[in-house]
């Protein structure tokens, strides 16, 4: 799929012109790769989501059921009253137009429709017709229209043009956020059955088998053994994490994507080293072998249904709390949601690191402590040592994952820790990171393989801050804390800045961690060669970027 | 309601204050009915014809524009003779004019000034006896 | 259209003040009636739609963070943009409410051949920091038609206001910014392309309502300059409850008050109602402490879920045969 995609010049051809007829009525046009495929039917049936049938995006007839216009005027009414931010947002918006051009789809489309507030108004405008006195009254004249079948359609297009990555809402003078609406909008049209087979399926796998990517437990064991040899031949070491250990003290929870594929596996080969050389009594699951949560992309219930495995698990294993893995909607769930879903956690006890003694006060209700947030305060404390050298060769760059920075405000922790194990750290323009950071694109939900034009858009204009620091520093290595990020940078960055490694920050950490009686160590967590000590007259100059992109 | 205290306290804040000027006249110091301008003075008493230097509805409106007119025929022009309509000739004088009548400054100049809240700056110099 | 009608509608609400009372001598009509019925508009209408609001669920904290979290001791959180405590929040909401803080980030973007461009774009933060805060100034100001005695800080804040001592009567300053600041975000809308694409007939019209309200101020200021006793005996009658007409007072006294009277009867109404909106905004007005303090969701629903028996009724023998302990032996 990637390789269909449009080449970059064309990619790059459009303009911010508008159009003559206004939003309202310009009929949505499906473009190809700009969607994803509709959820089948078995797939929604799976998890008991209402209205699984048989449909498909591009088709005229998308076959609603039975009185859908009442079934989404009915969600609609029930969501106001559960979610103040829902009647809020739809209400108090100015139309100021601050958030116009803070999205990334609107960014690199020119899609006007993808400006957050014109994206909003595609739902407040059905708002206003059905539930405000005026909208009743005057209809067009105040921004009201009809809910039809068109309706619907622009809806699933641009709901699910949306990372829900909070950007528009760091900029917006009410702090409306985009992504609670397009939460809302989903989660309408999930009452129709109207998702997507790359959202739902995973959906229906993490709720049976644990985790998104569908591993059974004994692939889970299999997939471990396979990074447990390759750590051997790099470390000497022996490793043998265990999982669904009972009576551990710490249970530890990771994005499957790092159980499952490069180079999510070297950032779990880095947590395993870590944890594994400070002697930690802790457990992994497979049961609850998930952090993240497409549910959340569907609706608010079915993300409780998939979250709730974590606080499970940890009651049935009696550990004392937990640590989770680098991952980005995980931690806004984790940050925001997960207590309220599923707590209270007063079977577990308030953090503290067996290494330090940290009490981590931060994480007193949830009991669930961030992997950066512990490393961060064991090098603080210098409890592990490292050896920033052997990431000589990565010119390293740091992308602040959406949720972890706009949901949580997780900035420091993990350029602490960058900048203790790697010496060549740059940071991307400054209207592109922390609290403004650019999303990868392929958020929410969007990372699938027929959506591609749209993912490579989504994440343009992080890739031209990439590429700015790349012709500026010669940065190869783009650093991320989410396992969203791992999987869609490598094809976001082959496409618009090739030959730049995308990392997890515990891969560097796993890089630099001087184990206990270790020699001198010549392989990095990708079984590549590791750049010599600096010898005087050493040909090993050309290290570095190039051949460092190979995959599997 | 959800947070209601605090919603409620809100709602009564914000209609204490949009809803001010109707407690605090209810309840604060009594409104006065209007001003009261008086042209009880001897000097007027003694006029066979209460005649200003202009007609009354003219001065309501625009004596603090006939005011400043004098003020720059005096001081930049040196022009001090007024020719009203009626053909009779004033001098250009705050004190000796205005005052000279209106000799009850209070009663007359700042009875609407304070009851309109009106900010001026003529007394910045002035004193406001007749001189 | 978007702009022509709600210009038109404004124009006729003008004008209908001002025939009505020219020629028609309604002033009852529009000096007594319209003035209460838009006063108990807005108050009961803004009340309703707070509760309203206030009806509505808050179900989990979700914080928009713009700064560092509150973590390890020894990292500097940022307490105000991303606030763990009550005091954070407050002084979060303030900078929002006073100052306008998350449009004071507002940068524009370029395109410019195959690259984006980011630049600063402060000058919507200052129209609007501008236009709402001369607003807030001439509302304050004009207390000095509902109060008898009027308070002497009402006479130092018109005294600061006309300092200029420009003109006669003399020149507002605010009354200068605002015009000016109403004329930059009119010409805003309808000048920047994306901004007059995304605007609604409903944008233009409260727009065209208050520079109605505000050249009718100002035209009876400055150009008619009509009896301002008899406009205060009458506003005062209003407040105390014993309205009158006073007669002689122009009929652009009128207009004036007709258009600030639809303007805060239509207030509850629309957006304008994002005045109360902010206070309660979510992602603005509550602490990033939800890993610190349990947040409970009052609807928080009932789900099924797949317990972890059923998961190892499902896979015992394959998690038998990877050597995984099974609760079920």
């Amino acid at each position: 799929m990637a390789n269909q995609v449009i080449p970059e010049n064309e990619l790059l051809d459009f303009t911010y012109d508008l159009p003559k007829t206004d939003w309202m009525h310009t009929p949505v046009e499906f473009k190809p790769g700009m969607y994803c495929h509709g959820a089948k039917e078995k797939t929604v049936e799976a998890v008991g989501m209402p209205n699984g049938h048989a449909w498909s995006p591009a088709d005229e007839d998308w076959h609603l059921p039975e009185g859908w216009k009442e079934t989404v005027l009915n969600g609609m009414q029930s969501l106001m009253g559960k979610y103040r931010s829902f009647k809020l947002f739809m209400d108090v918006c100015v139309r100021c137009g601050a958030c116009a051009d803070k999205c990334h789809f609107y960014m690199a489309s020119g899609d006007p429709k993808n400006m957050p507030v014109v994206r909003a108004e595609l739902l407040r405008s059905v708002y206003r017709r059905y539930f405000t006195l005026s909208g009743k009254m005057f209809g067009e004249l105040v921004g009201a229209r009809d809910l039809t079948e068109d309706v619907i359609k622009e809806w699933y297009y641009y709901f699910f043009q949306c990372t829900e990555c909070r950007r528009c809402s760091v900029f917006c003078p009410y702090g409306i956020d985009q992504a609670e609406i397009t939460m809302m909008g989903r989660e309408l049209l999930n009452l129709l059955g109207l998702n997507t087979e790359w959202i739902a399926g995973p959906v229906a796998n993490c709720y049976n088998k644990g985790n998104h990517v569908g591993l059974e437990p004994q692939t889970i064991m299999s997939n471990v053994e396979f990074m447990m040899e390759d750590l051997e031949e790099i470390t000497g070491k022996t490793y043998r994490p265990s999982f669904n250990r009972k009576g551990a003290e710490i249970l530890f929870v990771v994005p499957s994507g790092d159980l499952y594929a490069e180079p999510g596996t070297h950032t779990f080969m880095g947590y395993i080293m870590l944890l594994e050389e400070l002697g930690l009594d802790y457990t992994l699951s497979t049961y609850a072998s998930e952090g993240g949560n497409f549910g959340f992309f569907t609706a608010n219930d079915m993300a409780k249904r998939l979250n709730a495995k974590m606080y499970a698990e940890a009651k049935r294993l009696g550990v004392k709390w937990m640590l989770g893995g680098e991952c980005g909607h995980m931690w806004r769930l984790v940050n925001q949601y997960m207590d309220t879903w599923n707590g209270p956690a007063d079977f577990l006890e308030v953090p503290v690191s067996p290494v330090t003694g940290t009490r981590f006060e931060n994480a007193s209700a949830t009991k669930m402590v961030h992997i950066t947030e512990f490393t961060a305060d064991l090098l603080y404390h210098d409890k592990i040592k490292v050896d920033p050298s052997r990431n000589d060769h990565l010119v390293v760059t740091y992308h602040d994952s959406c949720n972890t920075a706009r949901a949580m405000g997780l900035l420091e922790e993990p350029r602490y820790i960058i900048n203790k194990v790697c010496n060549n750290f740059h940071e991307m323009a400054e209207e592109t990171i922390r609290e403004k950071t650019l999303c990868c694109g392929s958020g929410a939900g969007l990372n699938a393989g027929e959506n591609m034009e749209l993912r490579m858009r989504g994440g343009f204009p992080r890739a031209q801050a990439v590429r700015q620091v790349r012709d500026a520093y010669g940065v190869n290595t783009l650093a991320n804390i989410c396992a969203i990020d791992r999987a869609a940078f490598p094809a976001l960055m082959d496409y618009w800045v090739p030959g730049t490694r995308v990392t997890g920050v515990h891969e560097l950490v796993g890089n630099a961690l001087v184990l206990e009686g270790e020699g001198e160590r010549t392989l990095d967590l990708r079984l590549q060669e590791l750049p010599r000590k600096p010898k005087p007259a050493s040909a090993d100059a050309a290290s570095g970027e190039g051949a460092d992109h190979v995959q599997g | 309601m959800y947070k209601g205290k605090r919603i409620v306290a809100f709602a009564v804040v914000f209609c204490a204050v949009v809803l001010m000027p109707f407690w605090a006249n209810a309840f604060g110091a009594s409104a006065s009915s209007g001003p009261e301008v008086s042209t009880d003075t001897p000097a007027i008493n003694q006029m066979d014809e209460k005649q200003c230097v202009a007609e009354t509805e003219y001065m309501k409106g625009s004596h603090m524009q006939l005011l400043d007119q004098w003020r720059t025929d005096v001081v930049r022009n040196g022009s001090r003779e007024y020719t009203s309509d009626s053909g009779q000739v004033y001098e250009k004088s705050l004190d000796g004019t205005c005052l000279g009548c209106h000799s009850n400054k209070e009663e007359f100049c700042d009875a609407c000034h304070d009851y309109a809240g009106v900010d001026l700056y003529c007394w910045d110099c002035h004193d406001g006896s007749a001189s | 259209m978007k702009i022509a009608i709600p210009l038109a509608l404004t124009a006729l609400l003008a004008a209908l003040a001002w025939a009505g009372t020219e020629y028609l001598g309604l002033q009852v009509l529009f000096g007594i009636v319209v003035p209460y019925v838009a006063v108990a508009c807005f108050v009961i209408g803004f009340v309703f739609r707070l509760v309203n609001w206030g009806r509505s669920a808050v179900p989990f904290r979700i914080p928009t963070t713009c700064g560092q979290q509150k973590s390890l001791p020894w990292i500097k959180q940022n307490k105000i943009e991303n606030p763990s405590s009550f005091a954070g929040v407050v002084g979060r909401m303030l900078l929002e409410v006073l100052v306008f803080r998350s449009l004071f980030r507002n940068t524009k973007t370029e395109k410019r051949g195959d690259k984006l461009g980011v630049g600063s774009a402060k000058w919507l933060w200052l129209g609007a920091l501008v236009f709402h805060w001369s607003f807030l100034l001439i509302i304050v100001r004009h207390l000095r038609f509902f109060l008898d005695p009027v308070p002497a800080f009402l006479a130092g804040i018109d005294g600061a206001d006309a300092f200029l001592q420009v003109g006669l009567p003399l020149l507002y300053i605010t009354d200068l910014t605002i015009v000016a600041a109403l004329t930059f975000l009119f010409i805003r809308r309808v000048v920047v392309p994306r901004v007059r694409y995304l605007s609604l007939p409903n944008d233009f019209f409260p727009l065209f309502l208050i520079i109605g309200v505000v050249l009718a101020g100002v035209a009876m200021r400055y150009v008619f300059r009509i009896d301002l006793v008899g406009v205060k005996e009458m506003t005062m009658g209003l407040v105390t409850l014993h309205p009158a007409i006073v007669d002689g007072v122009g009929a652009i006294f009128y207009v004036h008050l007709f258009l600030a009277s639809a303007l805060i009867a239509y207030f509850p109404f629309s957006k304008l109602m994002h005045a109360g909106g902010i206070v309660l905004s979510p992602t603005r007005n509550a602490a990033n402490d939800s890993r610190m303090v349990r947040h409970v969701n009052p609807w928080n629903p009932d789900v099924k879920v797949h317990t972890y028996a059923e998961y190892e009724d499902e896979y015992k023998d394959k998690m038998a045969k990877a050597g995984l302990p099974l609760d079920a032996e």
